[in-house]
């Protein structure tokens, strides 16, 4: 690792004014990727702001039955969490679908938010990498990409987001709450991650300096009709090769409404309104489910290592629907896939 | 030329002892524990929270000590492998793992032992397949994982016969 000062900050206030006054500093709370990243020396920040004394490690009622998730709340803390688990299942269900326990220990809301890609290359700085040294180019497209996206990539990067939560919280319509240098802002999920473009070095839409403070979730109500379907090489701790989260409002055997995300397959949690859309008013069957998945798939694009991702995403998007349609969620226990 | 980085003065408590220590910010507390405090038993496996070797107890929770930074954990209290038994008296997972020969080579061992304490604290893991998915971040190239879930499956029953007991 390079060598970096340190601030333990006492107040929000402090922390973004900590921040400020480095020239590439980085806030930390649990460190599960950054520490990581330092030391392959992808991450060389000159310091560090602990913000793990903050206090925004609560899980807060909203109106109308949201939930406000402190940035601090811990992966494994906000899974087991009692409101979690009765009205948002597919979140706690996204959780410990993620990492280990040792990590959903550690890791924070805000910090898994903010992981940066597992791509090899970018971990790797004696390879080139727009994402980490933008202009070098992107040894993937021509290389080692059985992992990478097949979705919104770009000649510059086709890397994906690693995180499993931010898929449920994409198909729950979160809110992110920032807070910063010039004042408090509202993220809406959607617009949280951005696609990679021609400015891959940039995951997300934050400012320099802003830091995260919450995430508000609004309830939602598909009751037992949804599902985070992931699929990957291990049975447990492996990023997802590809995954689906799902949520129906059902009326008898037929959507209402439909939420659709899914991850693996891009440089964010990937959603197509046109294809949740499709499935309002049909039947929940398979022909409906189909459609649906071709339609959030119609413009994926394979690399020479990744092209089953097509096939298997849109036989796990079907999957995912029957499940949730049946009210069978899949177990993160159990790993057959029913 | 930077001008050098002062070291932090943090406290922590590591298997019951108060411990004041200087620290750079860079310091792991797995490389705390083994270089300066020569607490060998928690082990270095891949140094990217990834094997699950590192594990030992920061206020009761598992975590994998090569991603944490010490200077962060100011005011901590420590549990590793050489924690783990009172009085001379190996823990209930110590001894399950020994009756069920749950290793080989034992490099991971003092991890899974951490890992199965704070599994069992967490109170997630009642049947086989919930040890299995709540000890997958524990790595073994050897294989024991059949025994390793047997020796937590045994570790759970008794304490839940305790528990029973108690009350």
């Amino acid at each position: 690792m390079n060598r970096f000062g340190y601030t333990r900050a006492g107040s929000v206030a402090e922390a973004i004014q900590a921040f400020a006054a480095h020239p590439d500093a980085r806030f930390i709370a649990g460190g599960t990727n950054l520490v990581d990243l330092m030391k392959y020396d992808v991450e060389t920040p000159d310091h560090l702001v602990d913000i793990t004394r903050l206090p925004l490690d609560q899980v807060e009622d909203g109106t109308d039955g949201a939930l406000r998730v402190g940035a601090l709340v811990g992966n494994a803390d906000l899974a087991y969490d009692r409101r979690v688990q009765e009205r948002f299942p597919l979140l706690a269900s996204a959780l410990l679908a993620g990492a280990s326990p040792q990590l959903r220990n550690m890791a924070t809301t805000g910090g898994n938010l903010l992981q940066r890609t597992r791509c090899h290359y970018f971990y790797d700085p004696a390879t080139p990498c727009n994402k980490r040294e933008p202009g070098t180019g992107c040894p993937a497209i021509q290389g080692v990409n059985r992992n990478h996206a097949i979705l919104g990539t770009s000649e510059r990067c086709i890397a994906t987001h690693p995180s499993d939560l931010c898929v449920a919280l994409a198909a729950l319509e979160a809110t992110v709450l920032v807070t910063g240098p010039n004042g408090d802002r509202r993220i809406p999920f959607a617009e949280f991650h951005r696609l990679p473009d021609d400015r891959p070095e940039i995951d997300t839409t934050l400012a320099p300096g802003e830091l995260i403070t919450a995430v508000e979730i609004p309830a939602a109500d598909f009751g037992a009709h949804h599902t985070y379907l992931k699929l990957r090489d291990r049975h447990s701790y492996a990023f997802a090769l590809v995954s689906v989260a799902a949520g129906l409002a059902m009326d008898g055997g037929r959507i209402v409404r439909a939420r659709l995300a899914l991850g693996g397959v891009a440089h964010k949690p990937w959603r197509d309104p046109a294809a949740e859309a499709l499935l309002s008013g049909q039947p929940a069957t398979d022909d409906s489910f189909r459609k649906a998945a071709d339609h959030l798939l119609s413009g994926a694009v394979p690399r020479s290592g990744n092209g089953f991702k097509i096939a298997l995403a849109r036989r796990a998007i079907v999957r995912a629907l029957r499940q949730a349609a049946a009210g069978t969620p899949q177990s993160q226990t159990d790993k057959r896939i029913q | 030329m930077a001008p050098p980085i002062a070291p932090h003065t943090i406290d922590l408590t590591i298997n019951g002892t108060a411990h004041r220590l200087d620290v750079a910010p860079w310091t792991t507390l797995l490389d705390l524990l083994r270089e300066d405090l020569k607490l060998t038993g928690t082990k270095k496996g891949c140094d990217h929270g990834q094997c699950g070797a590192c594990t030992v107890l920061v206020d009761g929770k598992r975590v994998n000590s090569c991603l944490t930074l010490a200077v962060m954990k100011d005011g901590a209290t420590v549990t590793t492998v050489e924690g783990l038994a009172r009085n001379g008296q190996l823990h209930p997972v110590q001894e399950a793992f020994i009756a069920r020969d749950a290793f080989q080579c034992g490099y991971c061992t003092p991890g899974q032992l951490c890992s199965a304490v704070g599994l069992m604290a967490e109170g997630h893991a009642h049947s086989a397949e919930e040890i299995r998915e709540l000890m997958s971040g524990n790595l073994c190239r050897c294989g024991a994982y059949a025994n390793i879930v047997a020796a937590v499956q045994d570790a759970l029953a008794a304490q839940s016969t305790q528990r029973e007991a108690a009350e």
